[in-house]
């Protein structure tokens, strides 16, 4: 019954650009866990230098999305796909941002000794990591199971971004040496949690595009913060 | 130019000479049939042909004044009786297309179309002369009433089934009864092609001469009477071809170029008075 | 626990419910139970029911042939003059039974008015097209008529175009004024709902234009039912909307939700043009 579309092209290649910025986005958010874990002032750099082709894959997808707009008056679940993705592609450039954000404070740590190990702040990155990797999966695959999953996680993240702060405090307290790295390591872990977040706002997306219904703003705020 | 191409131009160029030539072939009659009437005839036409009544036998002069207003009261009557019984014949047939009753009248119509005039004649005789042992005008308009009668059926019905059908349903969905969206709507809309249907039927019995001798007959006096006999150019031409006078030849001849004239004067007014009422209706 | 170096502070949001497609209740105009049409032997609507509401405007959409012109013609019962044409079931507008043995057709459709896809002014002037269905239902007063017709075409946003020639043939109007023309026809009874099948497909961008805007204004005081098979114009213009596909309603749901979220896959189909 359902034919195709001179449209359905465009959207495909919509979707792959999408998939191909995840792909560059989860790229630089796993060289800069690399380069916070082994102190890799190159691999910070890299990282870096890399954020411009992101953003202008973010160009290149908003024009598209706003041609298709023009041509095609989308409706329905490809009018959905659309919102989707133009509320997907900032969240990614910003995770990308936080990234670079955070080799650069990697850059700075680097010239100083290495600090204690801070028990919570690898998980928290990790944690992150795996929220943004599954909110991609989410939206390739069109799992809102998946994606509510993904956004439960959202307070383990802020749990642990707490607890590495608290770590970070007692390093403060012990020794004033410590409080320049300690304090670009509170940095860091604000960065993972608000790239958890982003993952979770794209999984809000998914929802809305799978299912129709609009979610942000509602039940895991009420966590309270 | 190519060999192709300037072959196809000398054909064209043949066919559209030869159709040229059709239409004047097709013209001659008509053209020498004007030129002879008015070649005979434009001598008798003056003053007192339009004026004067027939001159008693071997007199010269005189005129066919009587015979002139006749065949305008013969038409009239026959409109007055034709149009109605037509007209309401025709949007029965266009609002009841296929039943068996339509199939029966459009047959009937047609036959009746084809009946040779003086058998409607005869026909006329004795439906309105017999029974009142006088020959009149009534008769004579009825008996071109009755050829009338096709024609206008024929093309009120054609007309009305020509009007867009959105107009009725404008009329129904506007709360119109069905007899009022035919006769406020649909019959006015179909006026200026039901209105030259009824002229061209005029100019069609106005030279009808066949019906007229058994129920007209003819008058040589000035008689304007319902229930006498009435005068009228086609009997009247009839007449004076027949005789032996010159006088009489050269006043049929005029009386010919005169019928001619009024059937053409009805063809163009036919014409005109679509046209204007085409405004009105120019979709 | 709040600290001053937090980059950003997270505002705590109310809680809200979930944003649904709801479905408003407002008061039903037109009440469509089980209803069935059949040209002879062939059945063209299969059981419709909906509920149009009061002063909303309700868009029918559909592929060509599913039914919504016989249905939107059934309910001022134009479908009555075509032979072999049966209906069953109930359409009741206001409680009374269109197709009950007590119904005045001619009231029904001085009620109930409609406008149709290719524009049918008659061939006489403008003023007596607007006067047309006044003068059938016995109005003398020509005062009276002057300022309904006035009303009427104004209503139409029409009346500035032709107020200086309104014993001019209506003929000699564009496309879109004669469509205008016939909509201004259709106000002057006063009719409660009206009915539009299709009514800007013969029309050019700019004329549509006029016709939608118009439309917007007049659903304050009438309630419309409009098919149309532009399904923006279905988005752009109406309330509710109603999916028919081969004589059966396959949704009826806010325009919303139709074209934002629908949920039968033939619905999403269709409007998205998947549709074979």
């Amino acid at each position: 019954m359902t034919v195709p579309r001179h449209f359905d092209k465009d959207i495909e290649e919509l979707n792959h650009l999408l998939l191909r910025m995840g792909a560059m986005v989860e790229d630089a958010m796993a060289r800069s866990i690399r380069a916070l874990l082994e102190r890799d002032t190159v691999l910070a750099n890299e990282v870096i230098a890399r954020d411009d082709e992101i953003d202008r894959m973010e160009i290149v997808i908003d024009q598209k999305t706003i041609e298709l707009i023009a041509k095609m008056q989308p409706t329905a679940s490809d009018l959905r796909f659309v919102a989707t993705i133009m509320k997907i592609t900032p969240e990614l450039e910003r995770i990308a941002d936080l990234a670079q954000d955070v080799c650069e404070r990697v850059i700075e740590l680097n010239r100083e000794p290495m600090l204690k190990p801070v028990s919570d702040l690898p998980r928290l990155a990790h944690d992150a990591q795996a929220m943004v990797r599954q909110a991609l999966d989410a939206f390739v695959r069109g799992d809102a199971a998946l994606a509510r999953q993904v956004i439960a996680q959202d307070d383990n993240v802020d749990d642990l971004t707490e607890s590495s702060f608290r770590n970070l405090l007692t390093y403060m307290l012990e020794d004033a040496r410590n409080i320049s790295s300690a304090i670009r390591l509170t940095f860091i872990g604000k960065y993972f949690e608000r790239m958890a977040d982003g993952a979770t706002n794209i999984c809000e997306m998914v929802v809305y595009l799978v299912e129709g219904k609009m979610i942000k703003h509602t039940a895991h705020a009420a966590a309270g913060e | 130019m190519t060999a192709n191409l300037r072959r196809r131009k000398l054909f064209s160029r043949l066919f559209e000479i030869l159709c040229g030539l059709a239409v004047v072939i097709a013209l001659i009659p008509l053209a020498m049939i004007l030129f002879y009437v008015i070649k005979e005839g434009a001598g008798a036409l003056n003053w007192d042909f339009f004026t004067r009544m027939p001159k008693p036998v071997g007199e010269t002069g005189g005129g066919m004044a009587n015979a002139i207003v006749g065949t305008l009261i013969l038409i009239g009557i026959a409109a007055l009786f034709a149009v109605p019984i037509g007209g309401i014949c025709g949007v029965h047939l266009a609002e009841y297309p296929s039943t068996k009753f339509s199939s029966v009248v459009r047959f009937a119509a047609d036959v009746l179309n084809g009946v040779p005039s003086i058998v409607v004649g005869i026909f006329a005789y004795g439906l309105v002369v017999l029974p009142v042992k006088r020959f009149s005008a009534i008769a004579g308009g009825v008996a071109l009433g009755f050829l009338m009668i096709p024609i206008v059926v024929r093309t009120t019905e054609e007309l009305l089934r020509l009007v867009p059908g959105g107009l009725r349903e404008g009329a129904l969905a506007l709360g119109a009864t069905r007899g009022r969206a035919v006769f406020g709507v649909i019959v006015p809309a179909a006026l200026p092609g039901i209105l030259t249907g009824i002229l061209v039927a005029l100019a069609r019995v106005a030279g009808e001469t066949a019906p007229l001798l058994f129920t007209a007959l003819n008058n040589r006096f000035w008689s304007t009477s319902l229930t006498q006999p009435i005068a009228s150019l086609t009997v009247q031409v009839y007449t004076y071809a027949q005789s032996p006078y010159d006088d009489w030849h050269r006043q049929a001849w005029a009386g010919a170029f005169l019928l001619v004239m009024i059937i053409l004067t009805l063809s163009i007014a036919a014409r005109l008075a679509v046209r204007r009422l085409e405004r009105m209706n120019r979709p | 626990m709040n600290l001053v170096l937090e980059p950003e502070s997270k505002i705590a949001a109310p809680r809200m419910a979930p944003i649904q497609m709801n479905d408003i209740q407002t008061e039903s105009k037109i009440s469509v139970r089980d209803f069935d049409f059949f040209y002879g032997p062939l059945q063209v609507l299969h059981g419709i029911s909906l509920e149009i509401p009061a002063q909303k405007v309700t868009a029918l959409i559909g592929p060509s042939g599913c039914g919504k012109s016989t249905f939107i013609r059934s309910i001022n019962r134009m479908n009555d003059i075509i032979t072999d044409a049966r209906a069953s079931g109930t359409i009741t507008i206001d409680g009374k039974d269109v197709y009950g043995g007590d119904t005045d057709v001619v009231e029904l459709r001085r009620k109930v008015g409609m406008v149709f896809q290719k524009s049918n002014p008659f061939p006489k002037s403008i003023y007596d097209n607007v006067a047309y269905g006044l003068r059938i239902g016995g109005m003398r007063n020509k005062r009276q008529m002057d300022e309904i017709i006035e009303r009427s075409l104004t209503r139409a946003a029409l009346w500035h175009e032709v107020k200086d020639r309104l014993h001019a043939s209506a003929l000699a109007l564009s496309g879109g004024q004669q469509q205008r023309l016939c909509i201004a026809r259709a106000l002057a009874v006063d009719p409660e709902i009206l009915l539009m099948d299709e009514p800007a497909s013969a029309l050019d961008p700019i004329a549509t234009s006029k016709i939608e805007e118009l439309i917007y204004e007049l659903k304050d005081n009438y309630t419309i039912v409009i098919v149309t098979h532009n399904m923006q114009q279905a988005a752009r213009v109406s309330d509710r909307t109603a999916f028919f596909m081969l004589g059966k309603l396959i949704e009826y749901a806010d325009t919303n939700a139709i074209f934002m979220n629908p949920r039968e896959k033939m619905t999403e189909d269709y409007v998205t043009g998947r549709f074979g």
